[in-house]
């Protein structure tokens, strides 16, 4: 399968002359890095779904908001198309840069503009990573939640673009949660601030519909997340199952307790071996499944949850029940867990991860389907999985050296997507869609639901200059790959040209 | 034990979404504009619509509720009251805590409007718990937006954007909600207080990880509650002392029967939402402050205009909650005005959903 974008699905693209649009470019902004050279643009051709690269035609690297303006203005005047990349460890393919586009890098936009523990927010750029804010916000007893496993490394500007979450987001929600507003960029280089440091602000929420978008409605130029105290105490309990069906229904049950706690995650047999050998968490490598359950909070409350689950737990099944004894402990559980994809990454040449939703009431059902297609593939798939969401993160083992494997991968992540959505899930729940589940975006939603997309879309950027043919795919897309919704028998859309 | 279920239905569950996309579907051709209804408790809030009523009290019903999951999915004509209920025996609750304002609040009047309780500052707003929505868009289609999981970035979030937006984007007829369990433990408590003194606490306060859960101030006194764990709350409770406050009182607070709120007076009430740490503002009113300072309540005669042009100085906004404003909402820069009025012409190009709802352009 070839997910590049392809102009007979995805819509023609205006034939942008190279030299022109540097030459226009260069006399517009003078002072912005622009690179040309095949050798300074290699770097940038693919994020962090490196199986596709593509070089993009010019990448600009402006550090100043006008610059911005001025780089959008002008290429909407002569209809370039334009990609934003941020820290480019997006999984879906968000940042994959167009030959016939400019790739819009926003890396430079490093600075923590303001820090108020007044307040509690920090006004950041947008190429600030994750991590930093918490650091820099440590000393005053606060932090910033959303934590995706590359916090280290990812930038603000693309959580916000992908609405990214991590291993706390049951109790602490995602990137939409934690953004109080965002200066955006129009494509016809018009500011706006969307959101505020009150609560809520007049009008549409069109803070919401920008998380996730996918850079295809405007160019986040300022960040104010909101920041938490940090919680008096963590404790993270390690609980062991022979069996991941009863793993689940711990989940549950700690739930159903009236229990929410800070993570809560599971690993299955493979994930857990590799971890172990990787990290030395200190895991069970005869376990079929482990959780790791995080209570945070007021001290005297988390004593008491801490107890709660290890009760819980018990009652469920669990052959082994550990309590990190000490921080060190703690660390080293949560290690193994946040490493777990190099870990995996050990065990094959390549891998391939995914990121589903369903509810957790399905999860036995689907690990059944995931085994059912790691068999009949022959490719081995480890489960890691954000429990308490419902956030599944198979990550499929192949070899790309070997002929077919990668499209084999592919198509093994695929199945297991369509089978998320068969459940009543999501074929994404953190990394987004990008250029990667532009296909299963046809199975999860029908072509009216599509079609309202692009009507969203079309109130931003009608001409399609904004990262295109990420995140929605064209309905020529879906007619072609197939796995339209068939209702009443009949084919939407009947008129459309098939392929 | 398997927790989990789908609800049997009651007597009085109806779905009428069928015949409410016919309605749409030939209000969108005729180009007569429809008034979306429900129990009519927030009519006054935002301006008035002329338009074909469209009521939706009749389509109503629990879809899906499943504690253990966390989400319950509700038909948008349903009663509050009655969904509240429902998770209440579950031992679980909305945790915006919206206001009803009457017995006749139905769940898709809490979504157009919007509106969280006194708990939103530390939980979050109706549109945070907002998973996923079904809506009939102007061509009188009946489309799922959103689901029933806790994370979900697949498309446009459409669920978040058509919360609060007065139902000018298109008939939400079905939301599933994010629940959580009701806190082990609840005080409330009341301190003898000034202003400037009950601010500074209450920053202070902010930035420690303390149970709070709803912080209130006028006349003098500042209104706490402390929910979590029952050790926790005990032990503020001891720190912080004070007289003990009937939980009522946040109800009050929420559906506006305190005293303060009296429809007898004659001065017009105004909604301020602010950064939570603004200092007093300097404006002619009577002010009772919620949110921990976040949204500020008015009795002012003042006009609109410096009302709001104070509010936007210290970063926020000002909403009149008295009928019959010429503009409730505060204006809106061009450029997002510019943007609001390309959405609101895509999503609905012949103008049918509650047009001037929001702003009188759209």
């Amino acid at each position: 399968m070839n997910i590049l974008f392809d102009e007979r699905l995805d819509g023609a693209l205006p034939q942008a002359d190279p030299q022109t649009t540097r030459e226009r470019l260069r006399a517009a902004l003078p002072g912005m890095t622009l690179l040309d050279r095949e050798e300074d643009r290699r770097p940038f051709e693919c994020d962090g779904l490196s199986a596709y690269r593509v070089m993009p035609m010019l990448v600009a690297l402006p550090e100043t908001v006008d610059q911005v303006v001025t780089l959008l203005k002008t290429c909407h005047e002569l209809r370039v198309p334009v990609v934003t990349r941020g820290a480019g460890t997006g999984l879906s393919g968000g940042a994959l840069p167009l030959e016939q586009g400019v790739l819009l890098v926003m890396s430079r936009f490093d600075r923590i503009v303001e820090l108020d523990p007044e307040a509690r927010i920090a006004r950041v750029q947008p190429g600030v990573r994750n991590l930093a804010i918490s650091e820099a916000a440590a000393p005053l007893g606060l932090y910033y939640a959303p934590d995706p496993s590359s916090q280290i490394a990812c930038s603000i500007g693309g959580n916000v673009a992908e609405n990214a979450g991590g291993v706390h987001c049951l109790k602490y929600g995602l990137t939409v949660h934690n953004v109080m507003a965002i200066e955006v960029i129009t494509l016809e280089g018009e500011k706006m601030v969307l959101g505020s440091e009150a609560l809520d602000a007049p009008g549409f929420d069109l803070l919401a519909l920008f998380n996730g978008s996918e850079g295809m409605l405007g160019i986040i130029t300022e960040v104010t997340v909101k920041l938490l105290p940090k919680p008096e105490t963590a404790k993270v309990i390690m609980a062991s199952f022979d069996d991941v069906e009863k793993a689940g229904q711990a989940v549950g049950a700690i739930i159903a307790a009236g229990i929410i706690p800070g993570g809560l995650e599971m690993m299955d047999q493979l994930a857990i071996q590799a971890a172990e050998d990787f990290i030395h968490a200190g895991y069970p490598t005869d376990a079929q499944a482990i959780l790791l359950c995080e209570l945070d909070g007021v001290e005297a409350d988390v004593a008491d949850d801490c107890q709660r689950v290890r009760a819980v737990l018990a009652e469920a099944g669990a052959t082994d029940i550990r309590l990190a004894r000490d921080e060190a402990e703690r660390a080293r559980f949560w290690a193994g867990r946040k490493n777990a994809f190099p870990a995996v990454g050990r065990l094959a040449p390549d891998y391939y991860c995914m990121d589903g939703t369903i509810p957790r009431r399905e999860l036995p059902r689907v690990l059944k389907g995931i085994a059912a297609l790691s068999k009949e593939s022959g490719l081995r798939v480890a489960n890691v999985f954000h429990a308490g969401d419902g956030n599944m993160h198979p990550l499929i083992l192949f070899d790309a050296n070997q002929p077919g494997e990668l499209d084999l991968a592919e198509s093994v992540g695929g199945r297991i997507l369509e089978l998320c959505v068969e459940v009543g899930g999501s074929i994404t729940g953190e990394h987004g869609v990008g250029r990667e589940k532009i296909n299963q975006m046809c199975t999860q939603f029908k072509p009216d639901e599509i079609t309202t997309f692009h009507a969203v879309k079309a109130a931003f950027d009608p001409e399609g200059l904004l990262n295109p043919g990420k995140n929605i795919p064209t309905l020529a897309r879906c007619a072609e790959y197939g796995a339209m919704h068939v209702h009443n028998n009949q084919l939407p859309h009947p008129d459309l040209p098939r392929f | 034990m398997d927790d989990s279920q789908a609800t049997g239905g009651t007597a009085t569950d109806r779905d009428l979404a069928e015949a409410l996309c016919a309605r749409v579907a030939e209000a969108d051709a005729s180009g007569m504009p429809i008034h979306i209804t429900g129990g009519g408790t927030k009519a006054f809030y935002g301006r008035p619509v002329e338009g074909e009523i469209l009521d939706l009290t009749g389509h109503r019903g629990i879809t899906h509720y499943d504690p253990v999951e966390l989400v319950v999915s509700v038909r948008t004509g349903t009663p509050l009251r009655e969904l509240e209920d429902v998770l209440a025996d579950a031992g679980q609750q909305l945790a915006f805590e919206p206001p009803h304002f009457g017995p006749g609040a139905t769940v898709g009047g809490m979504i157009a409007t919007g509106l969280s309780g006194p708990r939103r500052p530390w939980t979050g707003a109706v549109r945070d718990f907002v998973l996923g929505i079904r809506v009939i868009t102007h061509q009188g289609r009946h489309l799922r937006f959103g689901g029933e999981v806790m994370k979900n970035v697949a498309g446009y979030d459409l669920s978040r954007l058509m919360t609060g937006a007065l139902g000018t984007l298109g008939v939400i007829t079905e939301v599933s909600l994010k629940v959580l369990p009701k806190p082990a433990a609840s005080h409330s408590l009341c301190l003898q207080l000034p202003l400037a003194n009950a601010m500074a606490k209450l920053t202070k306060w902010g930035q420690q990880p303390m149970p709070l859960s709803a912080a209130g101030w006028h006349d003098g006194r500042l209104y706490l509650r402390l929910e979590g764990g029952t050790r926790s709350v005990a032990a503020n409770r001891a720190r912080l002392g004070g007289e003990d406050l009937d939980p009522a009182f946040w109800t009050a607070l929420r559906e506006h029967t305190l005293p303060f709120f009296d429809r007898a007076d004659p001065r017009p009430l105004w909604r301020l939402s602010l950064p939570h740490h603004t200092p007093p503002l300097d404006l002619a009113a009577d002010v009772l402050y919620d949110w921990a300072g976040a949204q500020r309540w008015l009795r002012s005669d003042l006009p609109a205009s410096a009302i709001r042009e104070t509010a936007a100085r210290a970063g926020g906004h000002a909403t009149c909650y008295t009928p019959g404003a010429a503009e409730p909402f505060s204006p809106l820069t061009p450029v997002l005005a510019k943007y609001h009025r390309q959405l609101k012409m895509r999503l609905d190009p012949k103008g049918i959903f509650n047009p001037g709802r929001m702003y009188a352009e759209f």
